[in-house]
């Protein structure tokens, strides 16, 4: 597939293969916020549901790669990124670093960590105190962990802004985060980030909020801190054409998962998984000649709070099929596009032929489809079949099984989908249905 | 220090009206504090010490005359200011002391220690102050006795809520800032977190509380004085005592044993308010109104003569 030119042409110096060593290890990790639901839900302490931020995620970052978190939002990325530094409670699975599990420490030895695993903002303006000067402001990660005061402090928090190009540091140190620009105050707050020389920095789209024209040097800056501090990188964005400037590895995020990681040219040039390849050609491209049609994803990104079975794309692919996980929404979904490309006269006489489509609200692989009032099963039938000549490529026929028709109306039955792991398919893995999985160890089947 | 810069902005930000509110307001509540502060050389007389003629008219040597008590009324109110002003400060300040701290860790920590400070400050909003200040100003009185000490104490407990609030609800929205994340992703624990990051963020609203308290306990002081439960006559001198004094002065036609002392307590109320109401003015966006202030160029020479110029 064709892609897009650097950025930057080849400014990137050669990314270096990062040594294999995994400084941290993540087994699927999970983090489930719990839904507040009404009042009287909390009254009575009912269940209220949860949302699956981070749902089972496995991943190793290896000591000095840059590895990038890309997904659109509501994907999970900067949950995942919090729970690396432990800012944000994991409910499951485990983080492993330096020999400890982070999910499982107390905050205070959670805070004793601090020092190795820093975070950069997305909003610079927030970020910062704003009644703090800056010199207070960086040289407080020092103070709060005892390493450095009085005239030592200064000369380290001095250091700290030249090195992130805030130079003299004299006209910086006491002037107020409000007095700054918003490139300027991400520089401080990356001074902050590596003044206490951490290991992992965890970059929360630290560019999204700058004028384009800061951009290039931030990240220019925090590569030549990579290269000066021994830096590994997590960084969060859902700019692919940054990550591609930036990482060593890319792993794509959907709804809480990673649907495809490997190495970023590898993800560039042959994307794999049917949402990696949606999105690349999502990327602007500025030259007409060279536009790619673009099929995005249609539909939006579904509920996390109940996903869908089987794949959670499977429901905004175009190339899903039977074993994807086709269920009764899916099927309440099409009914609804159908009517929407109908005129109000056929849509009032074919509502009649269906009693409530809100029966097909709960997730499960078997709908029963209820005739109306006046309407028999037959005409049911007839119906969903009508739907199927209009559009026989839609991908949610190849999961149904079979229609048969009761009492009340059609029982259609889908294909008992499965949910893709992650497979190695060619330099990367993916969890997608579409490559087949390679069986490993034993007892790691797939799951239907 | 961020915490005084946060404190004495708005004082420089005032324009306008609000910053005529607040010099009037200042220069009134600064005559009292000099009165205050040089009572023993402004005031002819101690605050208790007899003179030689009763319920004397003003002027004659006594400027706003004597009452019945054979006490000179100017020294009773050059007195009395200095009674006012030391219960306002330490109302005031054991007020903040107390409630800014408990509303910035219950609006900090949350949860049920949250629940119950509020079920507890909102128990005590519930009930009109004055009857609040009555039924603590005994109870200090049987504990420490009547003094300047027990009367602050009652008000402070009237005033604690209004700062607890205050600082809660503020504390409980900048709770949610990226920098407070920020300060924990950065190993700060809770306690640091409360003072240097949140601390100096949620008080830009407690000066104008602190003032318009200051003006409404002159006034609760004052009443209390006025219903016998105030400082004891002979601890100091206190207006709303004088006040109930003169009572019984008007029917006889003695007007200046009872307009001297209330013209002080309307005086300094106002000036204190003054100031609240100028600054609310100016941190509060809903009233504060950016003046756009018009700016002339200065008129552009011919070319010909900035050649010359040069």
């Amino acid at each position: 597939m064709p892609t897009k030119p650097e950025i930057q042409g080849t400014a990137h110096a050669p990314k270096h293969r990062a040594p294999d060593e995994v400084l941290v290890s993540m087994q699927d990790v999970e983090v489930y916020f719990q839904l507040r639901g009404g009042s009287m839900a909390r009254l009575l302490g009912m269940d209220t549901g949860s949302v699956r931020a981070v749902d089972g995620i496995s991943l190793d970052l290896r000591k000095g790669e840059v590895l990038g978190l890309v997904g659109e939002s509501g994907s999970g990325k900067t949950t995942l990124g919090r729970a690396l530094l432990g800012l944000v409670a994991a409910t499951g699975g485990e983080i492993r670093y330096a020999g400890q599990d982070i999910t499982k420490l107390s905050t205070r030895h959670l805070r004793r960590l601090r020092g190795d695993l820093q975070m950069v903002f997305q909003d610079p303006s927030a970020a910062l105190n704003p009644s703090m000067t800056i010199e207070t402001a960086v040289g407080h990660p020092l103070k709060i962990h005892g390493l450095a005061s009085g005239e030592e402090l200064h000369r380290r928090v001095a250091d700290a802004l030249e090195r992130v190009g805030l130079s003299p540091p004299e006209r910086f140190m006491f002037k107020y985060p409000g007095d700054l620009s918003g490139g300027q105050k991400q520089r401080a707050v990356l001074a902050r980030a590596v003044i206490l020389d951490p290991v992992l920095l965890v970059a929360d789209e630290p560019v999204s909020m700058l004028d384009m024209s800061v951009r290039a040097k931030i990240l220019q800056l925090m590569l030549d801190l990579k290269r000066d501090l021994d830096l590994t990188y997590v960084y969060i964005t859902h700019d692919l054409a940054s990550a591609k400037f930036f990482c060593d590895r890319v792993a794509i995020m959907y709804l809480g998962r990673v649907v495809e990681v490997g190495r970023t040219e590898e993800i560039f040039a042959d994307p794999k998984h049917p949402y990696t390849r949606s999105l690349l050609k999502a990327i602007p491209e500025p030259d007409p000649e060279k536009a790619l049609p673009r099929d995005l994803p249609r539909g939006e990104i579904p509920d996390a709070a109940s996903p869908p079975l089987g794949c959670a794309f499977h429901p905004r692919c175009p190339e899903a099929f039977d074993m994807c996980g086709w269920e009764r929404r899916d099927l309440r979904a099409l009914i609804e596009a159908h009517w929407t490309r109908h005129e109000a006269l056929d849509f009032e006489t074919e509502r009649g032929t269906i009693a409530n489509l809100d029966d097909l609200d709960e997730p499960s692989h078997e709908a029963v489809v209820a005739a109306g009032r006046s309407s028999s099963p037959v005409d049911v039938e007839d119906l969903l079949h009508r739907i199927r000549e209009e559009d026989a490529d839609e991908p949610l026929w190849r999961g149904v099984e079979d229609m048969t028709l009761t009492d009340g109306g059609v029982r259609v039955r889908f294909h008992d989908g499965a949910d893709p792991r992650l497979r190695p398919a060619g330099g990367v893995e993916v969890a997608c249905h579409l490559y087949p999985e390679v069986e490993p160890a034993a007892g790691e089947g797939p799951a239907s | 220090m961020g915490v005084f810069r946060v404190l004495f902005k708005p004082f420089g930000q005032t324009t306008g009206l609000a910053r005529w509110l607040l010099i009037s307001g200042l220069l009134l509540t600064a005559m009292f504090v000099t009165f205050a502060l040089f009572a023993p050389w402004i005031a002819p007389y101690g605050f208790a010490e007899e003179v030689p003629k009763k319920v004397a008219p003003p002027g004659d040597g006594f400027l706003m005359g004597t009452n019945d008590l054979w006490y000179d009324v100017w020294s009773r109110v050059v007195w009395g200011s200095r009674t006012a002003i030391e219960v306002v400060i330490l109302a005031v300040i054991l007020g903040l002391l107390v409630g800014v701290p408990m509303g910035l860790v219950s609006g900090y920590v949350g949860g049920w220690l949250d629940r119950i400070l509020v079920l507890i400050m909102d128990a005590l909003f519930a009930f009109p102050p004055l009857l609040l200040a009555i039924v603590f100003a005994f109870l200090f009185r049987d504990l420490i006795g009547g003094g300047v000490m027990a009367v602050a104490l009652a008000l402070a407990v009237i005033y604690v809520p209004q700062y607890f609030r205050v600082v809660r609800n503020t504390t409980l929205s900048a709770r949610e800032a990226t920098y407070v994340e920020a300060a924990r992703a950065i190993g700060a624990p809770g306690h640091t977190i409360m003072g240097r990051y949140l601390f100096s963020n949620v008080i830009q609203s407690v000066p104008v509380i602190g003032t318009l308290n200051a003006a409404d306990a002159i006034g609760t002081l004052a009443a209390l004085g006025f219903i016998g439960l105030g400082i004891q006559p002979t601890d100091a001198a206190e207006w709303g005592f004088d006040l109930q004094r003169a009572l019984d002065d008007t029917e006889a036609g003695l007007w200046w044993t009872g307009v001297f002392p209330g013209l002080a307590i309307v005086l300094l109320v106002t000036g204190l308010t003054l100031v609240g109401e100028g600054l609310n003015e100016t941190i509060n966006p809903t009233l504060r109104k950016r003046r756009l202030r018009r700016f002339a160029l200065p008129p552009r020479r011919p070319a010909v003569e900035e050649e010359a110029a040069r």
